[in-house]
């Protein structure tokens, strides 16, 4: 899967307009994300950042309007909410993750191991640390074939050395012809290029 | 298809299996209304006979409301909801899932457990396999319409009150086919008609339920 073999972007947004809770975030607001891209969502708190996301992952329904096409058979959501359950182990939360997604559970112990969570894979989530739920989450990303990835503070309650690894499984997915839209407020320490896309808080008249 | 409902189910029991208490908690509060029911209306146990029917399915009913409100709220609340709305199988089965997995944790036992209470109120021997099948029907339909309030209200603060009010009226035909079937059969009369009434319903929250709790998981998902 190349960069050049899909010219048509992934996801295409047309004049969107995001409204909530009252407030209008966004308006006449249009982004293109093209296979190999890494975007990075900029704007202060409170910008709609995660609102666009969620927009954009399709869970929100209402609360929008405009044009939203969406190329991607499949994409991976990462948000605020743990993703977690604190009940099961590391490596059952992520074996009904592959069953629900449809993957393939032979890279399981390997994407468990990719968050450095080796050891840890039959203890429940609950027992373990902020972090290390977080990186329960993440490992998500090691097992997705989604083209299209939105993650929301992926790098959240991780550590620096985890950070650096999270970019370069970032990176790759760009490489190999996917997509991501990422918000945070560090920057990516990687070496891909990054497009920023900023989002400017409008002004209420 | 077969994978992604297995996985569903699978996880249900065995969070069920981690957290028991939700499991235990209607059936203990089963046992405790049904065993204030001699108290407050006496021991004669023609009385008790009498309202034996409709106290047990009254009882079992509140039960299943009590228990059907956690559907999905765990779920909900940790953001795994979101990960099963995001997946490309459509929601519906997942959806069916839930509620078979509540039945078997709430309808069930209760259901199994059933004939014991029904001697506890002196209801006529006769009847019990009359209540067990009109249970075992009647908490599934029950199961799955407290699905769809569950559904809806899941996304809100506190969904409590609001998910009674939306579901008990559609309750209320699945309480008066089940009691009356269990009221002809304690006078010795075929409860046939009732039973079939009982299953009909069951046929159509089967085959409609699963989309309305889908399009409920979907709206309560915007919101949160």
């Amino acid at each position: 899967m190349t960069a050049a073999a899909h010219a048509e972007p992934l996801l295409k947004v047309h004049g969107l307009e995001l409204e909530r809770g009252g407030r209008v975030l966004l308006s006449d607001f249009s982004l293109e994300i093209y296979p190999g891209e890494v975007m990075m969502l900029e704007g202060e708190n409170g910008s709609g950042k995660t609102s666009l996301l969620r927009t954009l992952a399709g869970l929100a329904r209402y609360g929008y309007s405009g044009g939203l096409q969406c190329n991607a058979d499949s994409l991976l959501y990462l948000g605020h909410k743990a993703g977690v359950k604190t009940l099961l182990t590391p490596r059952e939360n992520l074996r009904w993750y592959c069953s629900v997604q449809n993957l393939p559970l032979a890279g399981l112990d390997a994407a468990l191991q990719s968050v450095e969570l080796t050891g840890y894979e039959d203890i429940p989530c609950h027992n373990l640390s902020a972090g290390q739920q977080r990186r329960v989450n993440l490992a998500r990303l090691y097992l997705s074939e989604a083209p299209l990835w939105l993650l929301d503070e992926p790098f959240t309650a991780i550590d620096r050395a985890g950070v650096k690894r999270l970019a370069d499984v970032i990176a790759a997915r760009a490489a190999a012809g996917g997509a991501v839209v990422l918000t945070s407020h560090q920057p990516l320490p990687s070496d891909y290029p990054v497009r920023r896309v900023s989002i400017a808080r409008q002004e209420r008249s | 298809m077969g994978r992604l409902l297995a996985a569903c189910l699978r996880r249900q029991l065995l969070l069920a299996v981690r957290r028991p208490v939700e499991v235990v908690n209607p059936l203990v509060f089963f046992l405790l209304v049904v065993m204030l029911f001699p108290l407050g209306i006496g021991p004669d146990p023609r009385q008790l006979t009498e309202f034996a029917p409709a106290v047990l399915w009254i009882v079992a009913l509140l039960a299943t409301l009590l228990a059907v409100e956690g559907m999905f709220r765990g779920d909900f609340d940790d953001g795994t909801l979101e990960q099963l709305v995001l997946a490309p199988q459509p929601l519906f089965l997942p959806a069916l899932t839930y509620v078979f997995a509540h039945w078997l944790l709430t309808g069930l036992p209760l259901t199994l457990l059933s004939p014991l209470f029904a001697l506890m109120l002196q209801l006529p021997g006769k009847a019990i396999g009359t209540l067990m099948l009109s249970l075992l029907l009647g908490t599934a339909v029950l199961s799955l319409i407290g699905g769809i309030g569950a559904a809806l209200t899941v996304g809100l603060k506190r969904g409590g009150i609001l998910i009674s009010l939306l579901i008990i009226p559609f309750y209320v035909p699945v309480l008066i086919f089940g009691s009356a079937a269990v009221q002809f059969a304690a006078a010795g009369n075929s409860a046939q008609p009732q039973l079939l009434v009982l299953g009909g319903m069951l046929s159509l929250a089967v085959a409609l339920a699963p989309f309305a709790i889908a399009a409920g998981l979907r709206i309560s998902v915007d919101a949160g």
